[in-house]
């Protein structure tokens, strides 16, 4: 519920509709061309599509090519980086959706600027992590033994007690509402465009707008289905994670089988996704100069959300070590107590903790949370902590389990690290089109947003206004 | 033109004249002459059109080809043949380095693994037998003999030789035969016969590794060179010096087996026997004692002295005076080598006749000489009779080109001496030098003419390792290649004519078939003993002095040492021990740094270099594949600050190497070991260049080779070198793995060390989150398990080489093992002891070993199985836990949630050879691959199927004989390669089955069973006849005492 006396003026400057239009459309509107683009995106692009075409264009294919002996997993570490990755770009993407769907479902309207580019990063974020699972096999042409196949002509029928099995069914559900959600939002902005554009941008507006015209009706639906979708998402977001983390608490493995797992994932993934979305719109504000949409109070609103499932996370964290101890099962001790705090992987522990639990508490200080440069560098160091995380949680417990003999030691090679490069090439390319091609900021919902906070009462909808003209 | 009716109506329409008009295919009526001609003509485009399609008709066929694979069917069927069934034959894998009596499976034509003799007492085989099959696929092998390394023919090879040997025996010049200890009476007669033909040839006998030190002791007590037959069975007290009898010392499988008979504690038994080690380098055997002592090489003489002087004072013989004071503290070893009088037997595995005789006596003094006793000189072990003093006359010789020429025979003594270029230079400066080898080895490239040998599985033969023991050797394959072996060429040489086989045949029918009855001719006693592989003669007869001839040399030499002591008038050992007791009693002072040279379990000499699974096979200690090292005790690379892979260099006797640090508890501080049998240089490519040869360290002392106290200098290079081992992490963290208690304690409660089982077994009794577990109803038929008495399980690691030949199981090189990613279905896990048994304890310095072989074990509860999304990994109603390749899709996830990482991935494609050239790499080597066992693609999960495919066929065998399986009708590779019989396969629903006695017994437990995986596995505890507190062994004083001196000196 927004209210002016909270949370101030989310848009500054006192915005007229067709300002925002302006403002939203102004950087592909000046382009002269439908290829010409700012330097510094072509830099970007540049960047990011080498990243893309030698992780994904050459070590994937190499990968597929000669097996996945060309990567650093091992008979103990069966699952290496590639997992870590998954896990760690599925966490990135929930931001979006728990952002965009969490705070609509709670109308929370601060989310108007940011929730596009929020979904936006889901998209990419969850295409990149589809990718792992699916290389990540050792017969990556057999993949579709996984799925439950109807007319079943092999007669074999898949494992439902397996959480893999249901991981995959969680995240191509997941990716499908995601791009529903993401897109539908996008239809009343894609009906913009095509009024204010001509020739063949205007024809590719009008086939993705699927004929949105405005009509009262339209908007009515528009909005019933948005908020539909975003009631059927949410269970999602906390689905998605919770079965990513039964792949690991459902096995028998010490620093896997626990039952804390759940929670501890979806908490993780949202201050993952809450960090990567402060590090993209402080660009995105920085480079289309759209600090009067992306206020200072936007930041700050997430900052605050970041130190309490910052909170969250430290704690997990003690419980962990707590149940450890309190278990008294030897081998959850050893890797807690041993490989954890003081033993071979004590370095990626403890900057784990420390990027994760401790260095977020800085934003109980305004002024690093009101500063950009600060907030930059916290989001990135947030990020690298739950890169962290992933790997203390996919590489020590399998590496140290339960038969010393078996004991061993994982290094990456170059083809996993130049695949998870691959992989922020592929998000990055695709934020970089979102933002030169696509409308980066909902910019019906800010016009809504800017009506209530200039014309409206207080705790009315645009709906109640509708409604009593309607009655009228 | 004749017209042809079709039928009769058409014959009526022929004869009404109607016949044929218009019938054409294709009517042309009614159409003028350009539609016809448009019709039948091809146009241009009607040529395009056809040209196009039949073209991409072609490609699209051609490109669909699937490539031509040639198999040929029997048109006649083969006698005996039956495709698809497996023949035996027994057999004897004997070739101067190794040897066994074997049985080699023969799938269609090709013998594809070799198998133990069962019928032979204390059989079994080594991982070297084991892998000796693919030698003889090997396309390293010579396939053609060869003249100054060109390929030349068997004709011109014999004309050639022969002619010089009749010129050499013209000119009376010598012509050594320089070879392995042949132990084959047919091998010896013939040679007579050849040296009968050729005066001039001197044989030579030498093996790869000497132990002339025994003989010569022998010879110096007794007055027979002779290398006694050991019985480990008939000791109750056994101390081993520096002898590694359960690994490579002599004649290991026997005295594995034989050593796991006195240590068996299942059935009723309740009797174990005491063994007590000393020795510098940790060896096998040394990991399996119940006491351990570490000493250095050069204590081991005094400590001997200090034993012998102590039995002597006890036994009432003379002691031998001024004896170095030794400090060591054997008053427990006394006590019970005392006590067990008649029931013990000292071994020392040095290779020093001062050494061998004090033992030697010692074991006299004990009453352990005799027939039944545990040594036994009447029946002598004729495989390792060489001379070392010999020989290296004999190469002196050579070098300083005073003889005509050489013939080695199965040796390679440039590479097993250590030769420099001058020796090998001087053999091809020789009238005539050639080399009898299956390799184009070091000795083979210095000479002549190399002869290539056939295989031993090509070969005829026969073999007596024991005075009373015969055998026979018969060809399971033919010759691949164009080889021969050698005794065909020297019957060609000495014009004896007809085959070998003809040759054994009547010498068996000369010499044997007289000393054995109840045959009912000779084709009898010869199809019989062929099948059966060996016989063996009424020892009684063995109690009669060989000859005549023998004895009276042996008299003679007695003589001859009475002559040298007047005031020794009779034949006394004890005499002829005290007149060489300056000998005896000479101080071996400590030299600094001293390095032993000892053979790896998996490599031995070094003939089977070549052989990738001895390379790729864990050491049984270090767990080091494909490669040797430096090993160090911890402290001593404390004190140089050395770490592990950091490489040193290795200087001594005029010789100096570079090798990596590989750091071994448990061994002598100031002794350095290296592995022989590396740095070949003409194995072939795969064994070619891999460590460094050790072999030039060791130079004789008194005309015999020494593989101790050499002292070396030892310098840090500050390079390093990556090593490839399977194991990283060596203690247990205070787990109960393996279980372990005292025999004392065992025998006050049989639970003891095992306590938890119970409580598990009752606490965790049907709890599982999944509705599928452990219930007998679910298995109503069959119910696979395996018992695995750690007691008896030395780790010899026979049984993870059987596995990988039986499973076709991929071999993957150091660069993959060094990234865990060795596909072994069977691993042996080694721990060594904590200071206290609990989590983060330091390692003892001398730590206690266990070993503890683990495989897939079957889980009846089985956390792989319910995690595959693809149901790849099922259960089986027998409690296998089954794996279908074609099914899997390799997402790992069961590697992951397997608690015991038994699970293998295919990371490459390890099948298609390529990089991988081990053992797919050619189509030769791909025979040697099991039919009955599908060979596994990339990407898919493997493991241990408890040899699945032996099931099935023990089922099938059953089932047309229409009868019920009998108990240990179906043996598993691992537990039939097993020397000691430490696993034992069954049916757990069987009643009577051997292992629902050991399933019930109260030292077995589930590996990890607080898990509730519910293992069809079990290990049985391992039992440790020692007291509860270490002894005081005094060692710290003796060092003192050692220092002091060689401060002195």
């Amino acid at each position: 519920m927004y209210k002016k006396s909270v949370r101030g003026e989310l848009i500054l400057g006192n915005k007229s509709y067709a300002q925002i239009t302006e403002d939203v459309l102004r950087h592909q509107e000046s382009e002269p061309k439908w290829y010409s683009a700012p330097k510094w995106w072509w830099a970007a692009f540049i960047f990011f599509f080498i990243l893309l075409a030698v992780g994904l264009g050459y070590f994937v294919p190499l990968t597929i090519a000669k097996g996945i002996g060309m990567w650093g997993n091992n008979n103990q570490n069966a699952w290496g980086w590639a997992i870590i990755n998954f896990v760690w770009w599925i966490g990135i993407g929930h931001a979006g959706t728990a952002f965009s769907i969490f705070l609509l479902v709670l109308r929370q309207k601060w989310r108007t600027s940011i929730n596009r580019a929020a979904e936006a990063m889901t998209i990419f974020a969850v295409m990149a992590a589809g990718l792992f699972p699916a290389i990540h096999v050792g017969r990556p042409w057999d993949e579709f033994f996984i799925f439950p196949y109807g007319p079943n002509s092999r007669g074999l029928w898949v494992n439902w007690n397996s959480p893999l099995l249901w991981d995959v069914l969680a995240i191509t559900t997941y990716l499908t509402t995601s791009f529903l959600f993401w897109y539908m939002g996008m239809l009343p902005d894609f009906a913009t465009i095509r009024e204010r554009s001509t020739g063949v941008k205007k024809k590719v507006f009008w086939a993705l707008s699927f004929g949105f015209v405005g009509h009262l009706k339209t908007w009515r639906r528009f909005e019933d289905a948005v908020i539909i979708l975003g009631g059927l998402a949410a269970p999602l977001v906390i689905s998605v994670h919770s079965i990513v983390s039964t792949d690991f608490s459902a096995s028998v493995l010490p620093g896997w089988h626990e039952t804390i797992f759940p929670p501890f994932f979806v908490v993780g993934a949202i201050f993952s996704g809450f960090a990567m979305v402060l590090t993209l719109m402080i660009i995105i504000r920085k480079v289309y100069k759209l600090h009067e949409y992306v206020t200072d109070d936007h930041l700050d609103a997430i900052a605050r959300i970041i130190i309490f499932v910052s909170l969250i996370m430290g704690s997990a964290y003690l419980i962990e070590l707590f149940i450890a101890w309190y278990s008294s099962n030897m081998y959850e001790e050893y890797v807690f107590d041993e490989t954890y705090l003081t033993g071979d992987y004590a370095v990626p522990y403890w900057a784990m903790f420390i990027f994760n639990a401790i260095v977020p508490q800085l934003f109980w200080f305004k002024k690093i949370r009101r500063n950009l440069t600060t907030l930059f560098i916290i989001s990135i160091i947030i990020n690298i902590g739950m890169w962290l995380e992933r790997y203390n949680i996919v590489i020590p417990p399998t590496a140290q389990d339960f038969l010393p003999a078996n004991w061993s030691e994982y290094s990456p090679t170059i083809v996993d690290i130049g695949i998870y490069l691959g992989t922020i090439g592929l998000f990055g390319v695709g934020v970089l089109l979102f933002m030169r091609y696509l409308p980066i900021m909902a910019m019906n919902e800010l016009k809504q947003q800017a009506k209530r906070q200039t014309e409206l009462t207080e705790e009315k909808s645009v709906y109640d206004i509708f409604e009593k003209k309607l009655v009228k | 033109m004749k017209k042809y009716w079709r039928s009769l109506e058409e014959l009526d329409l022929i004869r009404e004249g109607k016949a044929l008009e218009g019938t054409e295919e294709f009517p042309t009526d009614g159409l003028s002459k350009e539609e016809i001609k448009q019709r039948y003509i091809a146009n241009r485009r009607d040529f395009l059109k056809l040209l196009g399609f039949s073209t991409a008709y072609a490609v699209a066929a051609t490109s669909c080809q699937q490539p031509v694979r040639k198999a040929i069917p029997y048109l006649v069927r083969p006698n005996n043949v039956t495709p698809g069934v497996a023949d035996y034959y027994a057999t004897v894998m004997h070739d101067g380095y190794e040897f066994a009596p074997l049985l080699a499976k023969v799938r269609d034509g090709r013998p594809i693994k070799v198998e133990p003799n069962d019928d032979y007492a204390f059989s079994g085989t080594t991982a070297r037998h084991q892998a000796s099959v693919l030698d003889l696929y090997d396309t390293a092998r010579l396939q053609h003999p060869l003249k100054n390394g060109k390929k030349t023919d068997w004709k011109t090879i014999d004309k050639e030789i022969t002619a010089k040997l009749d010129e050499l025996k013209n000119a009376g010049q010598k012509v050594y035969f320089i070879t392995s200890s042949l132990a084959s009476p047919s091998f010896e007669k013939l040679l007579g016969q050849f040296i009968e033909k050729y005066p001039n040839v001197e044989p030579v006998f030498v093996d790869p590794v000497s132990y002339s030190g025994i003989s010569k002791a022998h010879k110096n007590l007794f007055g027979t060179e002779v290398v006694p037959a050991y019985r480990f069975d008939r000791a109750d007290v056994i101390a081993g010096f520096n002898a590694d009898f359960l690994g490579t010392w002599l004649s290991p499988v026997e005295f594995s087996a034989q050593y796991a008979k006195t240590r068996d504690l299942t059935g009723g038994h309740k009797k174990m026997s005491k063994h007590y080690q000393f020795e510098s380098l940790m060896s096998l055997t040394g990991s399996n004692a119940d006491h351990r002592v570490i000493i250095k090489p050069a204590q081991e003489k005094k400590l001997l002295l200090k034993l012998y002087n102590a039995l002597a004072q006890a036994t009432g013989k003379p002691a031998i005076d001024g004896a170095p004071d030794c400090k060591i503290k054997i008053d427990a070893l006394i006590k019970d080598l005392l006590a067990a009088k008649g029931k013990s037997l000292v071994v020392s595995g040095t290779n020093d006749p001062a050494i061998q005789t004090l033992v030697a006596a010692i074991n006299l003094m004990l009453d352990n000489y005799g027939k039944d006793k545990s040594v036994c000189v009447k029946r002598a072990f004729n495989l390792r009779g060489g001379d070392d003093t010999k020989a290296l006359m004999a190469l002196e010789e050579i070098k300083a080109g005073k003889v005509g020429g050489v013939i080695f025979h199965n040796i390679n003594p440039v590479y097993e001496f250590g030769l420099n270029k001058d020796y090998a230079k001087s053999f091809k400066a020789l009238k005539l030098s050639a080399a009898f080898t299956e390799r184009k080895d070091e000795t083979a490239a210095n000479v002549t003419y190399v002869l290539a040998n056939n295989h031993y599985l090509e070969s005829w033969g026969d073999a007596q390792p024991y005075s009373n023991t015969f055998m026979l050797q018969q060809p399971a394959i033919n010759k691949l290649w164009d080889t021969r072996q050698p005794q065909e060429s020297l019957m060609k040489w000495a014009g004896i004519s007809g085959d070998y086989h003809t040759f054994i045949q009547n010498y068996w029918k000369e010499n044997l078939y007289g000393l054995v009855t109840g045959y009912k001719d000779f084709d009898d006693f010869w199809t019989s003993t062929l099948q059966k592989g060996f016989v063996e003669i009424n020892t009684d007869q063995m109690e009669e002095p060989v000859d005549a001839e023998t004895q009276a040399q042996v008299d003679a030499q007695h003589q001859a040492i009475a002559d040298a002591n007047p005031e020794l008038k009779e034949k006394d050992p004890f005499a002829a021990l005290q007149s060489m007791a300056g000998d005896l009693r000479a101080f071996q002072k400590p030299q600094g740094v001293e390095l032993v040279v000892y053979e790896k379990v998996g490599m031995g000499a070094g003939k089977y270099a070549n052989n990738p699974w001895l390379q790729e096979l864990p050491d049984p200690i270090t767990k080091v594949v494909w490669d040797n090292y430096v090993s160090v005790s911890p402290k001593m690379a404390e004190a140089k600050g050395w770490k592990q892979e950091d490489v040193v260099k290795v200087e001594g006797n005029g010789y100096a190497i570079e090798l990596p640090v590989v750091i071994q508890p448990g061994q002598d501080d100031s002794t350095i070991g290296i592995a022989m049998g590396y740095g070949r240089q003409g194995a072939g490519p795969i064994g070619d260049g891999i460590g460094k040869s050790a072999m030039p360290f060791v130079r004789p002392s008194n005309g015999i080779r020494s593989y101790t106290r050499i002292p070396v200098k030892v310098s840090k290079t500050g390079k390093t070198y990556t090593i490839a081992s399977t194991q990283i992490h060596h203690v247990m963290e205070g787990r109960d793995i393996v279980r372990e208690t005292t025999l004392k304690d065992w025998m006050k409660n049989p639970k003891s060390g095992n306590e938890k089982h119970e409580y598990y077994k009752k606490k965790l009794k049907n709890i599982t989150l999944y509705k599928y577990g452990y219930n007998p109803d679910d298995y109503p038929g069959h119910h696979w398990g395996m018992a695995i008495d750690l007691n008896k399980c030395t780790g010899c690691a026979a049984c993870v080489i059987a596995c990988q030949v039986e499973n076709n199981i991929a071999i993957v090189g150091k660069e993959q093992v060094r990234r865990k990613r060795i596909m072994h279905w069977l691993r042996i896990d080694r721990y060594y002891s904590q200071e206290e048994n609990k989590l983060y304890s330091p390692m003892k310095d001398n730590p206690e070993v266990v070993h503890q072989p683990v495989m897939c074990q079957h889980c009846d509860n089985a956390p792989c199985e319910n995690v595959c999304p693809v149901a790849a990994t099922p259960h089986t109603r027998e409690g296998l836990n089954s794996m279908a390749y074609n099914r899997c899709i390799g997402t790992r996830y069961c590697m992951n949630n397997c608690p015991y990482k038994v699970r293998r991935f295919n990371w490459f494609n390890f099948v298609e050879g390529g990089d991988y050239p081990y053992l797919f790499g050619d189509e030769v080597k791909r025979m040697v691959l099991n039919p009955d066992v599908v060979v596994r693609q990339r990407g898919v999960v493997e493991k241990c199927t408890m040899c699945v495919q032996r099931i099935q066929a023990g089922k099938l065998q059953a089932k047309a004989e229409g009868r019920q399986l009998k108990d240990g009708e179906i043996q598993l590779a691992c537990e039939q390669a097993c020397p000691t019989g430490a696993i034992v396969f069954g049916d757990t629903n069987m009643p009577d089955a051997r292992i629902i006695k050991l399933f019930d017994d109260d030292r077995s437990y589930g590996l990890l069973e607080e898990l509730h995986t519910l293992p069809s596995v079990v290990y049985m505890t391992k039992v440790r006849n020692k007291e509860h507190v270490d002894f005081d062994f005094g060692l710290e004083a003796e060092a003192k005492e050692d220092a002091q001196k060689e401060h002195k000196a």
